[in-house]
């Protein structure tokens, strides 16, 4: 195209024109007055600040998934190995060289089990009783601080103190009883803790609507308070479940032993624990080269056994949100 | 709506106020046609009280309407409408005792000529009035303009009976007083037939929203 | 004919802690009546309907003087079961709060409270509730669905439901229809003056166009004195006291 013409009309630049070629000839964009150019470069100094600021929080991200990626690829390929339907279900032999962790899980789950019968109920009572019932004055923000310090309480100081009151003063000596207790108490914070939080998430215009009805308070909690922070509190236990599973301090001196010829009879009898058995295959064992395998065999079973709860639990809060249409 | 309830009432009250009105017009000119003083009195001494009533009623229940419910556009019209049409019930019921007083003068004294027109008047406007409250409930523009039309006649009935009037007065000035009174008479019939052509023209404007008072060609 | 007093407040003074909120309250709630209460914001008009069913109680440091009386018994004495007082007057509440259930479980919470355990009955009390809030054609196939997946408006038709289940005498109405939009309101005044053949209706509302189109008698408060209350038609149009006039033509509040 003839470009003599439409040079001769374009004299510098146009106001308003497309940057780049186009057929009335190249043009830049008219500068922009001082101020505004400001603001220009600052919107495009913001734009590069924002993706930095994206990227680096995806690796930061990235940082902590790998991590975790790289914990579960561990204990999965080492552990994997030893896992057998023996290996879950029959007594060890032979030295802990053969055989399997039966009794180990077994224990895992009597402990468990009785740290949640002890934790769950009075956890939750206390956490009732301190959001619904107690005065809101300086009394109860003493009672949530003190709660909150027991939380950070180490682990092993929880084991000297179940063996001083449990084992000794009690007189229940090491055993399921014992160690439950123990655990019971460590996991006692976290559930009320976070049933104190599922309870204060529920909107104060629930309880109001219901005692407008002619609700008691008490029926106020049950029918409308409980069900509404299920969610949360189931949250809280399964977070309690996982960290009592795996604690091996607190049961170190009340609950666990290394080997048992037998499941346990009564609560009264000692047990083998699978976080004991990693610690002490690890440490005590005589033929490291089978044990370290059925370590990572623990490992891995204790790690599929908190999986498998987080997975029910999910699955109860998901059908509970549901059915309330949350 | 929730102001149904006031307009569906305030309807049956102007109704009933028509009602009114109609008979004390019809009273009057029968009243005086017959000759009978004691229908005549009834006009003045009992219905004229209710007239004034109803135009109390009417107003309150206009404000109160309007107060509590903020009706806007065809309610709003209606109602403000109401109030106007109220009021002219209530000059023309005054109209109707002026001829009813009238009525009275002329009955203790002889008659000046047979009574056709008046009567023939007081039909018309009568049946105007009917016809501009049935066009005001049905809201109804057709029969409104109707009644506007009519109008004319009932002028031209008016200055009839004036020039006959005008002539039995030049022949036997002893009629003079007997004839300004049937002029009267005439006069206010002729008004109640110009306040019923308000009402007409009211009832345009509530159901199209145009003026036409003033306006009577441009419709 | 005088309509007879369902609820009479007799120099009521209340206190939160050491603010003087509500002064000197003479007010007669009529029965089968609508009787609205007006004013600016934080004038007292919430906190004085609070005191009718004692859900002020709930708030610590609130202390109450004076007299209210229901059917000419003392609410306030000391032997009054609150439980009980509760239902027999309602309350809507200013955001519509559905229980996190099904529709079905929320109009047969209050019942089951009750301990009605009658299925058929339950059923029954649920419908007839539910119809006379004017909601039943629009979810009658899916009474068993969460209440939280309706609109706005019908959820607060749905808690309206829930407190006629209870067969209360007196219902009341804090601002329901704030926090709805023009329709919805529509449709909940139309349902108040339907309401009002059966119940007696106490309604605050911080809009006196709504007052005036849906009460019979109106009281209007001020910084938590009683300024004015009487019939709404003379109120609205003759009001006897100057600040009620200038606060219905707009000029302040």
């Amino acid at each position: 195209m003839n470009r003599t013409d439409s040079n001769s009309h374009s004299s510098g630049t146009f106001v308003g024109c497309v940057v780049g070629d186009s057929e009335y000839g190249k043009c830049t964009p008219p500068s922009p007055p001082p101020g505004l150019r400001g603001v220009i470069l600052n919107a495009k100094w913001n734009k590069i600040t924002e993706k930095l600021g994206f990227a680096l929080l995806w690796l930061c991200m990235a940082f902590c998934l790998f991590f975790l990626g790289a914990i579960l690829y561990f204990i999965v390929v080492r552990g994997a190995p030893a896992i057998s339907w023996e290996f879950l279900t029959s007594v060890p032999r032979r030295a802990m060289t053969r055989g399997g962790v039966a009794p180990a899980i077994v224990g895992t789950f009597y402990l468990t089990l009785g740290a949640m019968l002890l934790a769950f109920p009075l956890g939750l009572a206390s956490a009732i009783y301190l959001c619904e019932y107690s005065p809101k004055n300086v009394s109860v923000n003493i009672i949530r601080l003190s709660i909150n310090n027991l939380a950070g309480v180490p682990s092993v100081v929880f084991g000297l103190f179940g063996l001083a009151l449990f084992v000794k003063a009690f007189g229940f000596g090491v055993s399921i009883l014992s160690g439950a207790l123990t655990l019971g108490i460590m996991a006692l914070p976290g559930i009320i803790s976070a049933s104190q939080e599922a309870l204060t998430a529920v909107p104060q215009s629930y309880r109001e609507a219901s005692l407008a009805l002619g609700a008691s308070h008490w029926q106020t909690i049950k029918k409308v308070v409980l069900p509404s922070a299920l969610p949360g509190i189931l949250t809280g236990v399964i977070l309690a479940v996982g960290r009592v599973a795996g604690e091996t301090a607190p049961i170190l001196f009340t609950a666990a032993t290394f080997y048992t010829r037998d499941y346990p009879t009564s609560p009264l009898s000692e047990v083998m624990a699978l976080p004991y058995h990693i610690y002490a295959l690890m440490t005590e064992g005589t033929h490291p080269d089978e044990q370290t395998s059925i370590a990572y065999g623990c490992a891995l079973i204790l790690l599929a056994m908190v999986l498998a709860i987080s997975g029910i639990a999910i699955i109860v809060r998901g059908r509970q949100r549901r059915s309330y249409g949350t | 709506m929730l102001e149904e309830k006031q307009m569906t009432q305030l309807k049956r009250i102007l109704i009933e106020n028509a009602t009114l009105v109609e008979g004390m017009i019809a009273k009057s000119v029968k009243g005086l046609r017959d000759e009978d003083a004691h229908i005549l009195r009834t006009v003045i001494e009992q219905d004229e009280t209710k007239a004034n009533d109803y135009e109390i009623t009417i107003d309150e229940l206009c404000v109160t309407t309007i107060a509590r419910y903020q009706p806007n556009t065809k309610a709003l019209r209606t109602i403000l409408m109401a109030l106007n049409i109220s009021s002219g019930l209530e000059r023309m019921a005054d109209h109707a005792v002026t001829i009813a007083e009238s009525g009275l003068y002329l009955i203790e004294h002889p008659i000046v000529k047979p009574l056709i027109d008046i009567p023939r008047m007081g039909e018309i406007t009568i049946s105007m009035l009917k016809d501009a409250i049935t066009a005001f409930i049905d809201e109804n523009p057709d029969l409104a303009l109707k009644v506007c039309e009519r109008d004319s006649s009932v002028d031209g009935l008016r200055n009839q009976i004036a020039r006959e009037l005008v002539s039995f007065m030049i022949e036997d000035p002893k009629t003079i007083e007997r004839a300004l009174q049937l002029s009267k008479i005439a006069s206010n019939l002729e008004r109640i037939a110009d306040l019923a052509t308000n009402i007409g023209e009211d009832v345009i404007y509530m159901v199209k929203g145009t003026v036409i008072k003033h306006h009577k060609d441009q419709v | 004919m005088e309509p007879e007093v369902k609820i009479k407040a007799e120099k009521v003074n209340f206190f939160y802690g050491k603010a003087h909120a509500l002064k000197d309250i003479n007010l007669d709630i009529y029965a089968n009546q609508v009787t609205a209460l007006i004013g600016p914001s934080g004038c007292g008009k919430s906190t004085f309907i609070r005191l009718l069913n004692r859900m002020n109680d709930l708030i610590p440091g609130a202390r109450m003087e004076g007299r209210i009386t229901m059917d000419g018994q003392d609410i306030f004495a000391p032997r009054t079961d609150v439980v009980n007082l509760r239902r027999r007057v309602g309350m809507v509440f200013q955001k519509p709060n559905p229980f996190p259930k099904s529709i079905f479980e929320n109009i047969a919470y209050g019942l089951k409270l009750g301990g009605v355990r009658d299925r058929a009955f339950i059923e029954q009390r649920v419908i007839e509730s539910l119809k006379k809030a004017a909601i039943y054609d629009e979810i009658k196939d899916r009474l068993h669905e969460g209440a939280l997946m309706l609109s706005g408006g019908q959820q607060q038709r749905l808690c309206i439901a829930r407190c006629i289940a209870v067969d209360p005498k007196v219902i009341l109405f804090d601002e329901p229809c704030a926090s709805l939009d023009p329709i919805s309101t529509r449709k909940i005044e139309e349902l108040i003056l339907e309401l009002k053949k059966d119940y007696t209706i106490a309604i605050v509302t911080h809009n006196m166009q709504q007052a005036a189109r849906v009460s019979d008698y109106t009281a209007f408060l001020y910084l938590g004195s009683q300024i004015e209350f009487g019939p709404t038609q003379k109120l609205f149009t003759v009001p006897k006291e100057k600040m009620t006039e200038d606060y219905l033509s707009g000029r302040f509040g």
